[in-house]
């Protein structure tokens, strides 16, 4: 008997073995939970992954080369890159002839244009070209080589032509350099010139700021936290209404408003001169750099910290001071070994809150920072926008978002996301 | 995203103008333009004559500050969504190089003069791209307080570089066209020599280092707003804009501020229609442009805001303001008082140079 039951599985009443028929039920089950967030994930997945990934991959992509110039870029590759000459009258003759095809198209100003990201230069020599080309007969009208020269003699610039066979691969790394103030020199990666680095500067300038501003946040959001948690409900609703009214009310009203607080001729500036603390020539400035964009960035985030505090302190028994302080705690011990420790997770919630979004901040920067105080999404904005290097924005955008994504892994790992409440 | 969409009245009449019958076009278009009182003028002078007119649905987008980007972006999906764009002639030159708006023939689809001249003769040589209808003809300039530069108003460019005479902040535009050309000018650079300067690293740098004698004393904006609101405030003693804006401070809100119309540099603001729209929409598109860029239509624009017309049979037929009773003639750019000296912005010299030029103004700024 013992034999049997050991060798033969369990089985179910159907006198299929039991293991079995458990899968096919949860498996039936688990099904019916996918079905269940399957429009959810299938919403999530079309419009928010796949549009970031294609943008996400802009910052790598560089087939227009290849597809706009495909003679040229099969006739540098047997060009010595070293040699200090232009290449012969073949990869001129292949020039011409992508010319001919690609101001038909209407497509060499875009080329050059992605060109010109790397050399300098290189964008108004397309655009000369360009306007000659559309008259060539390919037949007839060679050698192309003198009627290049001819167009602008920076056509014999071996630079220009090394440019085109560095950059000629469908993927690139030219963005995500450009993006470190880098650039794919002759002699490998260096560094760009001093007056074309700014890049890291801005990242630089983007955290250290929003960690200034995550931390004013905490200063200021602590205390009215603790108020609201322990005022009776009466007046701290009231106070709630106070914090949540700002929030409320639209972003650009109450940048403008800082704008009207903190000008040269703004309200502090006029107090402060009518109580003769400073004199009306030396007026304090105030906005248009990073103290402004600070103060207005603490205020306006400063919903986001105290809301998560308020809900981890409202779920404090008040009876845990008051135990420590019948057991011979002051004040501030009672504070300081039994209160905060417990209300450490809102204060971590709210950090990130407020971190991520600032990272990310765009508008209030732009508005009230200006030059000394804009963020790294500024010129992300820039780049998109205005100047059209949509590889450059996506490549600034990854290095963002896997910034944002180490600093969320360090956080867990030194103070553990378990330990962030919202509630 | 501040998408704002009007809906005109849509009292239905069937189409009676035009040469294509109404059947063949849409009956909705959506147009871009800058938003603001430059929008209002537009819908006073165009829109809803033309929606009275045809019947036609018009929608309102504020857009033309991206309009590149998102023209590019929607040519890429292939969904164009807009039917006629209003951009500035280099954002127009550009959209024609990319092949992402279509090439119009200015005497066939363009309203004659009404004494007959043909279009492309009178827009001259405004028409500065084969995709662009120009609309008005706008400057960017100089305004000043009156209050805070004593006995001796600045009468000459050079002013904005004299800290000394005229302290205070100054605000220019965070872009490098215009600042540089106005830099040159003031370290000496003869008018005719201006480009040529510039063409060379030397140039740039030069003309870097003439604005960063008052770097410290510049607030740079983005929008067109923040200068007449900045001198508004008091919080500069001088400022760039465009002149309608400027006009608004000074007639409109009677600030005391002043125009310095010295080294003005003309501009060209115009309408494009969006290359691969479907055959109904482009016939609407090239149906609406025909009738708001007719003489007596550019002419009425003016009457709400001070931009010259861009025809020259429109400019006798500028009158007054429609609200103010001014007459808007002395408020033109164009007008031969302001125009003593003026600087002409060269398109091709931007469309070749702009992106290394621009890429070098904006790392010197974050510096």
């Amino acid at each position: 008997m013992s034999d049997t039951t050991q060798s033969s599985p369990v089985l179910a009443a159907d006198g299929r073995p039991l293991k079995h028929s458990l899968n096919r039920a949860l498996r039936r089950q688990k099904m019916r939970a996918l079905a269940l967030i399957l429009p959810l994930l299938a919403f999530v997945l079309l419009t928010f992954i796949v549009p970031i990934g294609q943008m996400l991959f802009r910052s790598v992509q560089n087939d227009i080369v290849q597809n706009t110039l495909p003679q040229t870029v099969i006739a540098v590759q047997s060009w010595d890159a070293n040699s200090g000459e232009a290449p012969d009258e073949a990869a001129f003759a292949a020039l011409a002839a992508d010319f001919k095809t690609a101001v038909e198209n209407k497509t060499h100003t875009r080329v050059g244009s992605r060109l010109n990201y790397e050399t300098p230069g290189i964008s108004s020599l397309f655009r000369k070209a360009g306007r000659k080309a559309k008259r060539w007969d390919l037949e007839t009208d060679g050698p192309f080589k003198e009627q290049f020269l001819d167009i602008d003699e920076d056509w014999g610039d071996p630079a220009i032509w090394r440019t085109i066979q560095k950059f000629s691969p469908p993927v690139t790394s030219g963005y995500f350099l450009n993006a470190a103030d880098m650039q794919l020199g002759d002699d490998g990666v260096e560094f760009r010139p001093e007056n074309q680095q700014i890049y890291i500067t801005l990242f630089k300038r983007t955290l250290f700021m929003s960690m200034i501003i995550m931390g004013s946040c905490i200063l200021l959001g602590y205390p009215v936290a603790w108020l609201l948690a322990n005022l009776p409900s009466a007046k701290a609703n009231v106070l709630l209404i106070l914090v949540l009214l700002p929030f409320w009310t639209s972003l650009l009203v109450r940048t403008s408003a800082w704008k009207v607080m903190l000008q040269q001729q703004g309200v502090i500036n006029d107090t402060l001169v009518w109580l003769g603390l400073v004199g009306d020539d030396a007026r304090l400035v105030m906005i248009n750099n990073q103290f402004g964009t600070i103060v207005a960035m603490t205020h306006i985030l400063l919903p986001f910290m105290i809301l998560p505090m308020y809900s981890v302190m409202q779920t404090i028994p008040p009876t845990y001071l008051r135990a420590a302080k019948s057991l011979g705690a002051t004040n501030w011990t009672a504070f300081w070994r039994v209160y905060f420790p417990q209300s450490v997770p809102g204060i971590g919630a709210g950090s990130i809150l407020v971190f991520i979004l600032a990272i990310g901040y765009y508008i209030t920067p732009e508005l009230v920072g200006g030059t000394k105080g804009v963020f790294i999404s500024n010129r992300i904005a820039f780049h998109i926008s205005s100047s059209l290097n949509w590889g450059l924005a996506a490549a600034l955008g990854t290095i963002l978002l896997a910034a944002v994504l180490i600093l969320y892994w360090a956080y867990d790992k030194i103070v553990g996301i378990d330990n962030v409440k919202l509630g | 995203m501040t998408l704002t969409r009007t809906l005109l009245a849509t009292t239905a009449l069937s189409m009676t103008t035009g040469f294509a019958s109404a059947q063949d076009m849409a009956n909705e278009m959506t147009i871009v333009s800058w938003g603001g009182a430059y929008s209002t003028s537009q819908q006073n002078a165009y829109h809803t004559p033309y929606s009275e007119n045809t019947g036609v649905t018009i929608i309102n987008d504020e857009s033309s500050a991206e309009a590149v980007a998102k023209l590019r972006a929607m040519n890429e999906a292939g969904n164009v969504t807009w039917d006629v764009v209003d951009v500035v002639a280099a954002d127009a030159i550009r959209l024609c190089d990319e092949g992402l708006a279509l090439e119009i023939d200015a005497d066939t689809q363009l309203a004659a003069a009404p004494d007959g001249t043909s279009a492309s003769e009178d827009f001259g040589e405004l028409l500065v791209s084969d995709c662009f209808i120009p609309q008005i003809v706008y400057s960017t300039t100089f305004g000043y307080r009156t209050d805070l530069v004593g006995d001796n108003p600045p009468t000459e460019i050079c002013a904005v570089f004299d800290t000394e005479t005229y302290p205070g902040k100054r605000s220019l535009e965070k872009r490098a066209i215009n600042n540089m050309e106005w830099a040159l000018l003031c370290d000496g650079v003869a008018k005719e020599d201006v480009y040529d300067v510039l063409e060379t690293p030397e140039g740039q740098e030069q003309a870097l280092a003439k604005l960063g004698t008052i770097k410290d004393d510049v607030i740079w904006w983005s929008a067109g707003a923040d200068t007449p609101q900045l001198l508004a405030d008091g919080e500069v003693v001088m400022g760039s804009t465009y002149n309608g804006r400027l006009f608004s401070v000074i007639e409109e809100q009677k600030q005391p501020v002043a125009m310095l119309w010295d080294a003005q540099i003309f501009d060209l603001d115009g309408w494009i229609i969006p290359a691969g729209l479907s055959p109904e929409r482009q016939a609407r598109a090239l149906d609406y442009i025909m009738f708001a860029t007719d003489t007596q239509r550019l002419a009425d624009q003016a009457k709400w805001i001070s931009y010259g017309p861009a025809r020259a049979s429109s400019a006798p037929l500028v009158g007054q303001h429609a609200d103010l009773g001014i007459d808007m003639a002395p408020h033109m750019p164009t007008d031969p008082e302001n125009a003593k000296n003026t600087f002409l912005y060269n398109y091709e010299f931007w469309a070749d140079y702009r992106d290394d030029i621009e890429a070098k103004f904006q790392a010197w700024l974050a510096k």
